[in-house]
């Protein structure tokens, strides 16, 4: 029986530049008790269904045509009061983030009760007990206790259960579900879902699941519906799509997510995507200016050791030293990293692992341990004149492709302002001609030299900043998760590229990710860390397959697995 | 004295040097500036907001009349072989009594009421550039110091802004004034009235521009691009100059521009009151304390009238920064 059909929606927003469709003549339906996928990358206009279903799009946008019909009755032409009505009475609605979905001055049972009484009609005793009841439900241990706390009193999945139960406070026939379990951990994440699956199933809720993450999608949904700039390119039942795709996206989508099972040499189909500029046929590397990173020598053993890294941060500043409140971000870690090596860093956030990544490259001072490099210790050289030269051999690939370039400075100038700065050029032509060439190398293309970044997407961005760690001509690489920003295929895209770069510039490798299957893909050996400590090392298929350490056991248990998938 | 008047032209000349450098390195990028300036969101929003258009009109026709006062203004009124002292209190043209060659009336010397608002409107709108110029300058170095160093750096120049923040900027310029009236020789005051009430009023204004840069240097300096220039190997210096003061310049345009409203206010303030520019050189604050006196006595004319350019100055200067906060802030509105 259908619950929810869409027919024909196409959604847009009038902007300066021409008018912007998000959605464009979309088709869905939704049955009772169903859970209904959404999946596609950033831009697609997934959440732009789920909010014009619900009134609630963000002006300029508008729907431009088509008909939203719940349960047969019409709902996109209501005017707000009416609308109002339904949103959290007969629509519920789930965000992406529990921090900012609940309201911090308010305990739990007062947003509750606000809720129920909006929608239902019950005294403020029945309302109180149906809260604690509901909070039950969600699986919040001693709801009757809990309710009557704060938000930030409960951790990051516990609120997600809260924003869950709110949206069960009217006993919805429908529940849009806007990237649920995005801002979650791992671990978390596994028992939400399982959750919102078994209260549709309980109760005959019909489900929205609006997500980026394939995972996500073969573990909760029954059917799914893949949308590319704005277009429902494919819709059927979720075992048939991530089994047997018909459309190309599809494929290239399922094809650029991280194989757990087994190490691929490349990700293929991706160029679906993002155009790539190939770089020209003649152009070798090696003779090249950046293949020059011969000039340290081609010894093996060990590149870069770590001895007993300790890092403390202060938390509270106090007058007195003994009122001064530290964390201690990383406690005693020494690892060694072959020339030439992948060596992967894994973990969830607050582990560590970037502060690891800092203390090497020189951002952050260690409170105690050595960075010993090519044999030299760096933390016993004082100044910057004397570290200089070891720094330009590394280089460090940041997460953030928006925060990580300067919006001010032009293509460029951004990847020209190592060389310059470490005089590795002899002219300023023959500079611009090296960022010409490295722009090229990393799939951009020489025009992109005079833009600025605005101008580009996140992948491209990402590709700048490649471009410019590579232009010291370093032989050692940090990647701090460079590409948890991401979309699937881009992602793809770019580890694509790090390999490639990898390989063929002999560069040693430290890369960082929350991610075990990439980090499957793209590492020779993997420490694995836990708030602040070194709980194993091993090369990787080891790791996998015989992992020697609890906590190694516990990530690998909850790494979302795509079974089916053929491609 | 003349310790004083060689620094400042020391300075102007650096300051000079400087400029024309930044001009030629800029130039061969200024038209792609350009055009890439009446793409952008700010121009779209400035052709798409009434109010922004009238006081930038008004704002830079007054600055236009000042430039050329001496092109406009039908005699200098500080030319004592100009003025007829058979002219005084002439009311406005259209009053009976009225006479043509002054539109807008004589004072009790005999001196143009719009000639003399041209030329005031030059001294004070000098004083508030130069005040808004000095103010930024020492507020943004403090600034990019105080957010990018932190620490004990960081607490002594907030507190010493905390401390100036706690007096009315009026009295800070006041006390100032008067403290360097007092160190100063007697005979040099009328000369460097002017120097002295601007660093008066840069004194008083820089606080704003010190804590709203420190505040965008703190969420700018964790950003990830910084990270990159120490990882480059970049020294503090190249990394707050290069890199993050482009990227927290947008409000302090916003409050120069709020800021020259203020100044150009402050000075006619302190001119009023008699602490400010001599009658010799006057500002309109002290051409509106001249009329004041003959404003009970009926040549209201000599007071209203640079009063009301006065207001239309600070006024369209103000509204010209608060939609350009706007415009840099789309949240806001």
């Amino acid at each position: 029986m259908t619950l929810l059909k869409i027919e024909n929606l196409s959604v847009e927003f009038p902007g300066r530049r021409g008018v912007f469709v998000a959605a464009h003549d979309v088709d869905l339906t939704l049955a009772k008790g169903e859970i209904l996928g959404i999946v596609g990358e950033s831009g697609a206009g997934k959440s732009t269904i789920g909010n014009a279903v619900i009134g609630l799009l963000e002006p300029p946008g508008r729907v431009a045509s088509g008909r939203v019909f719940l349960d047969g009755e019409r709902i996109d032409n209501l005017d707000h009061g009416a609308m109002r009505r339904i949103r959290g009475r007969r629509i519920g609605m789930i965000f992406q983030d529990p921090l900012t979905s609940l309201n911090p001055v308010e305990t739990i049972e007062n947003q509750l009760v606000e809720t129920i009484s909006l929608h239902l009609d019950l005294t403020a005793e029945e309302a109180a007990r149906r809260a604690v009841d509901l909070l039950d439900q969600v699986g919040i241990p001693d709801a009757a206790i809990r309710i009557k706390q704060y938000p930030h009193q409960f951790s990051g999945g516990m609120r997600q259960r809260v924003v869950i139960a709110l949206a069960l406070c009217a006993e919805p026939e429908l529940i849009i579900a806007d990237e649920p379990t995005t801002a979650l951990d791992v671990s978390v994440q596994a028992q939400i879902l399982d959750l919102m699956k078994d209260l549709c199933k309980k109760r005959d809720v019909g489900m929205i699941l609006i997500t980026h993450d394939m995972g996500v999608i073969a573990e909760t949904t029954d059917r799914v519906a893949v949308m590319y700039r704005g277009r429902v390119v494919e819709i059927g039942d979720t075992e048939q799509i991530l089994g047997a795709p018909n459309h190309d996206y599809t494929k290239s989508l399922i094809s650029a997510v991280p194989r757990p099972d087994i190490r691929v040499d490349r990700f293929p189909l991706v160029t679906y995507i993002e155009d790539v500029q190939e770089r020209a046929p003649d152009f070798n590397i090696k003779d090249h200016w950046l293949g020059r990173a011969r000039e340290y020598g081609t010894d093996t053993g060990i590149l870069l050791r770590l001895k007993n890294m300790k890092m403390r941060f202060l938390t509270k500043r106090a007058l007195l030293a003994k009122n001064r409140i530290f964390t201690d971000a990383v406690m005693d870690v020494s690892f060694d990293i072959n020339q030439g090596e992948v060596f992967g860093l894994v973990g969830e956030s607050g582990s560590g692992k970037s502060t690891i990544a800092r203390m090497i490259t020189g951002i952050y001072k260690p409170t105690g341990g050595q960075v010993e490099f090519s044999g030299v210790d760096l933390t016993a050289l004082k100044t910057r004149r004397e570290v200089n030269p070891w720094r330009r051999q590394m280089q460090m690939v940041f997460q953030d492709p928006f925060s990580s370039l300067n919006g001010r400075m032009r293509v460029l100038d951004i990847v020209a302002e190592p060389i310059r700065f470490h005089k590795l050029a002899g002219s300023e032509n023959e500079c611009r001609d090296i960022v010409l060439d490295l722009l090229d190398v990393v799939g951009l293309g020489r025009g992109a030299a005079e833009k600025f970044p605005h101008e580009f997407s996140g992948g491209q961005r990402q590709r700048i900043s490649i471009a410019r760690a590579l232009a010291t001509r370093p032989r050692f690489l940090v990647c701090d998760e460079p590409t948890s920003a991401l979309d699937v295929s881009i992602q793809a895209q770019i580890l694509n590229l790090l390999k490639d770069l990898q390989e063929e510039l002999g560069l040693t490798m430290l890369f960082i990710s929350h991610d075990l299957p990439v980090i499957r893909q793209m590492c020779d050996r993997v420490g694995v860390m836990k708030s602040g400590k070194l709980c194993e090392i091993a090369p990787t298929e080891t790791l996998f397959t015989k992992p020697g350490h609890d906590y190694t056991r516990h990530l690998l248990s909850l790494m979302p697995r795509l079974g089916h998938m053929k491609v | 004295m003349c310790f004083m008047s060689m620094l400042i032209r020391v300075c102007a000349a650096t300051a000079g040097a400087v400029m024309v450098k930044t001009a030629m390195t800029m130039f061969n990028r200024t038209s792609d500036a350009f055009a890439r300036f009446l793409d952008g969101d700010i121009w779209y929003s400035f052709c798409r907001s009434p109010g922004a258009i009238v006081s930038a009109v008004v704002a830079i026709l007054m600055i236009l009349a000042s430039i050329f006062a001496p092109v406009l203004a039908s005699q200098n009124p500080f030319d004592l072989g100009q003025v007829d002292l058979m002219d005084a209190n002439v009311p406005p043209v259209w009053m009976v009594d009225g006479d043509p060659r002054f539109l807008l009336g004589t004072d009790d010397q005999g001196r143009d009421i719009l000639s003399t608002i041209l030329y005031g409107s030059r001294i004070s709108l000098f004083v508030g550039f130069a005040s808004v110029a000095v103010s930024l300058l020492i507020g943004v170095g403090l600034g990019l110091l105080s957010g990018y160093v932190g620490g004990r750096t960081d607490a002594i120049i907030m507190r010493i802004a905390d401390v100036q923040l706690s007096f009315p900027a009026i009295l800070i310029a006041l006390l100032i004034d008067g403290i360097i009236r007092n160190i100063l020789p007697k005979e040099s005051h009328g000369e460097l009235a002017l120097y002295v009430i601007i660093f008066a009023i840069s004194i008083s204004g820089w606080v704003q521009y010190a804590r709203t840069v420190r505040s965008s240097v703190m969420s700018e300096k964790v950003k990830e691009y910084v990270q990159a220039g120490q990882v480059i190997g970049l020294g503090g210096v190249t990394i707050v100059i290069r890199h993050i003061l482009p990227n927290v310049l947008g409000p302090v345009f916003v409050i120069g521009t709020i800021h020259l409203a203020l100044a150009i206010i402050i000075e006619a303030t302190l001119s009023f009151l008699g602490v400010g520019l001599p009658p010799t050189t006057p500002s309109l604050g002290t051409l509106i304390r001249i009329g004041n006196e003959y404003l009970f006595s009926g040549e209201w004319w000599i007071t209203i009238f640079p009063g009301v350019a006065l207001i239309l100055l600070a006024l369209s200067v103000n509204l010209l920064g608060d939609w350009l906060r706007d415009a840099l802030n789309p949240k806001l509105r």
